[in-house]
């Protein structure tokens, strides 16, 4: 659960950079995207490093999942009166429950976008800022727009509202999650156990709200 | 003090249980929880009733006996001290307290508020022993040197007194902070090195046999534990089975 979880961790932060890209307005913005996501759909490093993911979310849903049924039946019979607030955190009892949302928005959002650029039929963009490109590219950016875009899409306001909340959940999940996975691989140290606690809850406050940020950004500029 | 009681009874381990509302009064703010319970219980077996069956044995915090589920938290609302060293000036007059034995699978209830903490038992079994010299010329223990660091975190694992509160107050029932304790107190010294692989990875083999959960490190147990037993050693358990599990044969 550890390795995967931080590998995650790592994929946050590079997904996060790619989409950071959509602040980008104008033609150059639009050229610069479509450009980073063919070289994110053929280059073969990339490959690799998705194909990681893929196992990455893949394993660690599933030894997740796992585990949390093992330890719902480690405990037949319930408290009748139990008080956990007073010795832990509610994101670290609730880590499958924020995990599943996490997993169910991977869900949506991958069918919203990546299955569009993989199989969908999308706009083309034949031209950039300085004339005719020399081969067309797929125009996810567009669509990525437009999908955020009230006068395109009806539902594009619950949508930014649905990738915020998603934000949240992953947020609370990282809260615990990001110094738990330092824990499970033996890193527990008096000096650097109190810096990796201080990284993890910067991490998983500051990463998921940029990532937020950027669907409630497209909304909001373009409904007004 | 006049208290409110609701109490978990169960006759035996196969029946089913179920709270009950029994009133106690003129209870002193200097008795200990344990002494609370004695009155009750001679105030049942006055009225003819079953006494409510619940584990003691030394009263003063080292046995580790004494177990209870009190309003929601293990050994009740303080830190660092067994139920046995809970005073009932902890609480109010008119207050109305829940009684729950520890609840884990792993822990069947014998009866009422006693259960059955064998299952730890049978861990230590599986490792938790060193090999010592038998021949008649033991070695004098101070000959093999001992880092002082290393002999203070064994010992701090050590005073585990194996109580099973964390296991109880865990939201996973898992048992880790105790292995992790007695596979620390031995992975921490010389005599306990001949072992050293073996022991983790059986310990924990048998952890997970018994059919404790799995550690999320909420850090429940960390808090609840008695003796301030820390979460480094479930760290270092998890260090130590790493390492076992890619050199053992
Ligand atoms: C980008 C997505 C995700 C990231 C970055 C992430 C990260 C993490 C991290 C760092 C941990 C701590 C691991 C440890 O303590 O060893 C963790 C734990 C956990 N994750 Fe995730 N996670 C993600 C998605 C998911 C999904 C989709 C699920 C699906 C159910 C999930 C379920 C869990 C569970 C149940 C735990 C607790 C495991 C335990 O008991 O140790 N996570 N996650
Ligand atoms: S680790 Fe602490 S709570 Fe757990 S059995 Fe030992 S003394 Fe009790
Ligand atoms: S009775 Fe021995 S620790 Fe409480």
């Amino acid at each position: 659960m550890g390795a995967t979880g931080l590998f995650l961790c790592l994929f946050l932060v590079g997904h996060l950079a790619g989409n950071l890209q959509l602040f980008i307005g104008g033609a150059e913005g639009q050229l610069q995207f479509n450009e980073y996501a063919k070289f994110m759909t053929t280059n073969p490093a990339v490959k690799i490093l998705s194909y990681l993911t893929y196992f990455s979310i893949l394993f660690h849903t599933v030894d997740g999942i796992l585990l949390a049924v093992e330890n719902r039946k480690a405990r037949p019979v319930k408290y009748a009166y139990n008080k956990p607030s007073a010795n832990s955190s509610w994101a670290s009892r609730n880590m499958a429950v924020l995990g599943t949302l996490v997993l169910a928005f991977i869900v949506v959002h991958m069918s919203n976008f990546w299955a569009q650029m993989h199989w969908g039929e999308i706009p083309v963009q034949i031209s950039g800022p300085d004339g005719t490109l020399d081969e067309p590219l797929k125009d996810l950016h567009t669509v990525v727009l437009g999908f955020f875009n009230p006068a395109e899409n009806s539902l594009a306001l619950a949508a930014a509202l649905l990738y915020a909340f998603a934000m949240v959940a992953i947020a609370f999940h990282l809260w615990h999650g990001f110094q738990s996975a330092w824990q499970s691989l033996g890193v527990n140290h008096p000096r650097y156990t109190p810096l990796i606690k201080g990284a993890g809850k910067a991490f998983s406050v500051v990463i998921p709200a940029l990532f937020a940020i950027i669907p409630l950004y497209l909304y909001f500029t373009q409904a007004a | 003090m006049n208290l409110t009681l609701k109490i978990w009874r169960q006759a035996g381990p196969s029946v089913i249980g179920k709270m009950e509302t029994y009133k106690v009064s003129d209870i002193s703010p200097d008795m200990s929880f344990l002494e609370m319970m004695d009155v009750l219980n001679d105030q049942l077996i006055r009225d003819g009733k079953d006494p409510v069956a619940f584990d003691h044995d030394c009263r003063e915090g080292i046995c580790g006996m004494c177990s209870m589920y009190i309003n929601g938290q293990a050994h009740g609302p303080n830190r660092g001290t067994t139920t046995c060293q809970l005073h009932m000036r902890s609480f109010k007059d008119g207050d109305t307290i829940y009684i729950e034995p520890w609840r884990a699978a792993a822990f069947p209830v014998i009866k009422d508020l006693s259960v059955d903490r064998s299952s730890f038992d049978r861990i230590i079994q599986a490792g938790g022993y060193v090999s010592v010299n038998t021949s008649g010329n033991t070695q004098d223990a101070n000959a093999i040197p001992v880092p002082k660091e290393n002999a203070d975190k064994a010992f701090d694992a050590a005073t585990c007194i194996g109580c099973g509160a964390c296991v109880a107050t865990c939201t996973n029932s898992s048992a880790m902070l105790f292995v992790s304790a007695k596979v620390s107190q031995l992975a921490l010294l010389p005599q306990g090195d001949p072992e050293r692989e073996l022991r983790v990875l059986r310990m924990v083999e048998q952890m997970d046999k018994e059919g404790f959960g799995n550690c999320s490190n909420t850090g429940a147990c960390e808090v609840e534990c008695p003796k301030g037993i820390s979460l480094e050693n479930i760290a270092r358990m998890n260090r130590e089975y790493l390492r076992a599990s890619v050199t053992s044969e």
